[in-house]
């Protein structure tokens, strides 16, 4: 069965998800906004795995972006944990106020 | 050949540190409720005897050598000798812990599941022979990590500092994941040694350009893990804020096992293309001594000032992965070996000294240790030497042979800036040592209670064995130069 949309348009669509990825990690100043970037990124990773395993006509590649969602998960549960127990402690989202150490 | 998928006994044995760990964490977890609240520290020695456990396990894994579930594993000297030493950091950080828990009132099992689990990741790590398992070794040492650095839930700088660990760790995981999927796109395996073997050949040729990225990427992803500049900013805040035995564990158990995937991605994969990926790695370990050294200088926390110490320890190390020779690896090995014993003692101390609360962490606060606390100041001194470089101590011998393999590579400038380096570092260990013994002691050592017996065991085995390792390198020099053939 020939592919309908080649290789690299997947590829160039998952580079830009990625790029959209770091730019709201490095601009974005909510930090569930900037968690919500990270899955981005891991998302876009995981779209270049599949694209790859479809070209390379292999199942590795599959297997691989389900690990990655796996590890996405754990991320997330222990990730949000970490915001909540800021948020309970400052009472902010912002974080650029979660900078209290010393210079 | 699906009888392949059936793993056999020998595989089962080259596994056995990872199984006995995460039978004893989860173990852990089931006692926890069950335990009442002044015995939680028998979990402690749960899990101190799981790790001896684990180390037993690394020992017959390591008769038993070679690969595991498809190649997905391997046991070699050069994994044995990481496990053994993360499994060894973890003992020490537990043992350092179980004072400071109880200081603190925060004991709780989930503590040292959560070391167990995180020492698993980084013995997956050291053992991984494919991308996907380095990754996800990777990913079960930081979450556990992330949650230890964040312990005491009511504390600010601990919630701040495993923000920041967390955010950055996970932002470096995504650099180093799009990197292998480019790998895997353009050599169509994720198995080091093929991937080696696809370079090497150069059939197939996957573009140069391509290949540069992906290595580009993964090198993001393993610099924000071994704190190396451009990567490092947030290795100060996240030491500085944790609790202060996890910062010991930090900067030695991950910081090891991260080192440990670097090289192997590096030198058993990434090999054939060394003199592409050889000056970007001087670049940055240049860089990574230099801001490391000169900000450590700036530094009034003892705990940020030690945090950028080990970012500039990360660039001398990073020199010998530049010169990629067996020198270099072994070179390593021993500096890793004697950099965790060194950290995880002078953490030990700061914790001590830190008292509850952590209310004292200034170097000023080290004043009058040497008359109060003349041999816990003793000690210290002796992690502080051992940092310096001096001769007689573990950390010399390990600069030593950096130097020494970057020489033969014919790395000249680096030894250079690495040797001046050390001259500037001098400046700031040294300090601590003098404001110990030379300052009027003051509130913070007044009635500062006696070593907990934990910490002193920390204490004292790191110290001696510093001093071993700076008399008779040999004893592990000799192990670490047999194993550190990582092409096979």
């Amino acid at each position: 069965m020939p592919s309908a949309v080649p290789l690299s348009w997947y590829l160039i669509l998952s580079a830009i998800l990625f790029c959209l990825g770091i730019a709201g990690f490095i601009f974005r100043r909510n930090i569930i906004t900037v968690f919500m970037s990270i899955e981005l990124m891991l998302n876009a990773v995981n779209l270049s795995f599949i694209a790859f395993s479809y070209q390379l006509r292999q199942v590795d590649g599959h297997i691989f972006s389900f690990f990655v969602m796996v590890v996405a998960a754990a991320e997330a549960a222990v990730g949000l944990a970490i915001i909540l127990t800021v948020f309970k402690n400052r009472a902010t989202l912002a974080i650029d106020d979660v900078s209290s150490m010393n210079n | 050949m699906p009888d392949n998928f059936v793993p056999t006994a020998a595989e089962m044995l080259r596994f056995l540190p990872e199984l006995i760990l995460i039978v004893v964490g989860t173990l852990i977890m089931v006692l926890d409720p069950l335990t009442r609240h002044e015995d939680k520290n028998r979990l402690g020695i749960l899990a101190i005897l799981g790790l001896a456990g684990a180390a037993w396990g690394t020992f017959v894994a390591a008769q038993n050598g070679g690969p595991a579930f498809q190649g997905m594993l391997l046991v070699d000297g050069f994994a044995t000798f990481f496990r053994y030493l993360v499994i060894l950091v973890g003992a020490l950080t537990v043992m350092a812990s179980l004072s400071y828990l109880k200081r603190e009132n925060a004991e709780a099992g989930e503590y040292y599941a959560l070391t167990v689990f995180s020492v698993v990741g980084q013995c997956v790590m050291v053992t991984a022979n494919e991308l996907i398992m380095i990754f996800i070794g990777l990913e079960i040492s930081s979450i556990a990590t992330y949650i230890l650095a964040g312990y005491l839930r009511d504390d600010k700088r601990n919630n701040e500092s495993a923000l920041k660990y967390f955010l950055l760790g996970s932002f470096a995981t995504a650099f180093l994941l799009y990197g292998i999927a480019w790998i895997y796109g353009s050599t169509g395996t994720t198995n080091l040694a093929e991937i080696r073997r696809v370079l090497a050949s150069g059939e197939g040729a996957p573009s140069q350009a391509l290949l540069g990225l992906s290595a580009a990427l993964m090198f993001v992803g393993f610099a924000f893990k071994v704190s190396a500049v451009p990567f490092q900013s947030w290795a100060p805040d996240v030491y500085q804020g944790a609790p202060a035995p996890v910062s010991g564990f930090m900067s030695a158990g991950p910081k090891a096992a991260a080192f440990a995937i670097f090289l192997r991605v590096y030198l058993a994969a990434f090999e054939p293309i060394a003199a592409k990926w050889q000056a970007v790695v001087i670049v940055s370990a240049i860089a990574t001594m230099i801001v490391g050294n000169f900000a450590a200088l700036l530094q009034g926390n003892i705990k940020r000032m030690l945090a950028y110490s080990s970012i500039a320890h990360a660039g001398y190390v990073m020199v010998a992965i530049a010169a990629h020779n067996e020198i270099g690896t072994a070179a390593v090995m021993f500096y890793m070996a004697s950099y965790a014993l060194m950290n995880v003692g002078a953490f030990a101390v700061i914790a001590h000294v830190a008292r509850a609360g952590e209310k004292y962490v200034n170097t000023d606060d080290m004043a009058g240790l040497g008359v109060r606390q003349p041999v816990t100041a003793a000690l210290l001194t002796i992690f502080l030497l051992s940092l310096i470089g001096v001769p007689l101590t573990g950390g010399f011998f390990g600069k030593f042979y950096i130097f020494k393999a970057a020489l033969d590579a014919n790395l000249i400038w680096p030894t250079i800036i690495g040797l001046l380096n050390s001259a500037v570092a001098a400046y700031y260990y040294l300090r601590v040592i003098v404001v110990m013994y030379f300052r009027e002691p003051g509130e913070s050592t007044a009635d500062l209670p006696p070593l907990a017996p934990g910490v002193q065991a920390v204490l004292w085995g790191s110290a001696l064995a510093i001093l071993v390792l700076g008399i008779y390198p040999s004893v592990i020099l000799d192990f670490a130069g047999r194993s550190a053939n990582l092409v096979k």
